[in-house]
């Protein structure tokens, strides 16, 4: 093992961009992955006609596929029909997807676990579908959903380490190039990873069980 | 639109990769199904060191990635030689993986059992072992099923990491049947469709018990 020169200051440097990278990746795809989860897990609650049968479809068929073959996808699938995108794009792109339809099937539940009653009163009180759901049903619902969609968030996290397939510049892929030049910087390095992917996620598990003591 | 032949006269580097995705998660899930539940007795043993031997394991492996762990066992261990082989190395990190989420569905399952229960079992004479044997095991064990299932589903999908370190799976085959064909889309289509086989009617299973158990209750 060769502590000294596996963290030598370059290579501390070289991690630490990657690890921008990862946590770059990971915030805007939290940010979509967010806000289109919301809005197809809504769409399947309100049982809209045909709409919510064709988002219930879409976000099944996602949600059951692993998210390497869909980063992989669309990396490397899409350019043969014409959208080539670069590593960031598809990145952001894979794992915007993928996460929304989990987040999807999050909210869905959600919304799905707030009394009928509720649903009921407001509606008898002369508030519109829309009215209802917007001020009655989504604020319940979003309180009950922040700990899984956190927990969500830290898969997201963990998955953006995926992206080295598509040779992006993220921490993990970072990591493989300084421990491909010598084995006896292999451990050292393992050892900065695991160190730096724990301490994000583990703060972010405290944040959610701390929202979760919370509503208890 | 989709060109079928590409399935059909690749049909057998498919089906062998397919049948190594899913040896790969019946592996895994044997293995971790064991660990988790060591490790979830080790969380709720009524001894305190085993209690943080238990939650550190829960706690470390729930937030690093799986990818770490499985380039861990087959690029990191040669480093103090020990050389695994590909599928090995990927289904050994699968299952270290899942063992945290489903001890954790374990032990939530168990301590979701009301505390009256433990206190009443106690005291009518039954020793720490039999009362979970006899009481509480029975009752948790409907929670614990959807959320074990649920995790089989992850681990189905997580095991395409296996393509990454060559180790034999739908992903890798898919990768050598698009170096044969020289094309990338409808390859790797079909090898959506294959994880699909796979993981539909096993999400459909699981919400199917879900909702059963519910209604049980």
């Amino acid at each position: 093992m060769d502590i000294a020169g596996a963290l030598s200051f370059d290579h501390l440097k070289f991690l630490a961009a990657g690890f921008k990278v990862t946590l770059y990746i990971a915030f805007i795809s939290i940010i979509l992955s967010f806000i289109i989860g919301v809005v197809f897990g809504t769409l399947r609650y309100a049982k809209i006609p045909f709409l919510s049968k064709v988002v219930a479809v879409i976000v099944e068929t996602i949600r059951n596929l692993p998210l390497l073959l869909i980063i992989f996808f669309t990396y490397f699938a899409l350019p043969e029909v014409g959208l080539k995108l670069s590593p960031s794009t598809a990145a952001i792109a894979a794992l915007t997807v993928f996460e929304s339809a989990m987040l999807a099937e999050i909210v869905r539940s959600g919304l799905n676990s707030i009394d009928k009653g509720q649903k009921e009163a407001a509606r008898s009180s002369g508030l519109t579908y829309i009215q209802t759901l917007w001020t009655v049903v989504m604020p319940q619902a979003l309180r009950r959903m922040v700990p899984p969609i956190v927990s969500q968030f830290i898969s997201l996290l963990k998955d953006t380490s995926l992206c080295v397939v598509i040779a992006l510049p993220e921490f993990m892929h970072n990591a493989q190039i300084i421990y491909a030049q010598n084995i006896n910087y292999i451990f050292p390095i393992f050892a900065v990873v695991v160190f730096m992917y724990f301490i994000v996620n583990y703060c972010l598990s405290l944040i959610a069980r701390r929202l979760e003591n919370r509503q208890a | 639109m989709l060109d079928f032949s590409i399935l059909l006269n690749n049909l057998d580097t498919y089906l062998e990769g397919f049948k190594n995705t899913v040896l790969a998660s019946i592996i895994a899930l044997l293995g971790s199904f064991i660990i988790g539940v060591i490790v979830a007795v080790m969380r709720i043993a009524p001894i305190k060191p085993l209690n943080w031997i238990g939650s550190a394991y829960v706690e470390f492996i729930r937030n690093i990635p799986l990818l770490v762990i499985a380039f861990f066992f087959y690029y990191g261990l040669p480093a103090i030689g020990v050389t695994l082989p590909a599928f090995v190395a990927g289904t050994i990190a699968l299952a270290i993986y899942t063992a945290s989420f489903i001890a954790e569905a374990i032990r939530a399952g168990i301590q979701s059992v009301p505390k009256g229960q433990m206190e009443a079992a106690r005291s009518s004479g039954l020793t720490y072992l039999q009362t979970m044997r006899t009481i509480i095991l029975p009752q948790a064990i409907k929670i614990v099923i959807p959320p074990i299932g649920n995790q089989f589903i992850n681990l189905v999908k997580n095991s395409a990491i296996l393509g990454m370190i060559a180790g034999l799976d739908l992903m890798y085959f898919g990768d050598l049947v698009s170096s044969r064909t020289f094309v990338t889309f409808p390859v790797y289509i079909f090898v959506a469709m294959f994880y699909l086989v796979l993981t539909i009617p096993l999400s459909l299973g699981v919400g199917y018990l879900e909702r059963r158990l519910a209604r049980s209750n």
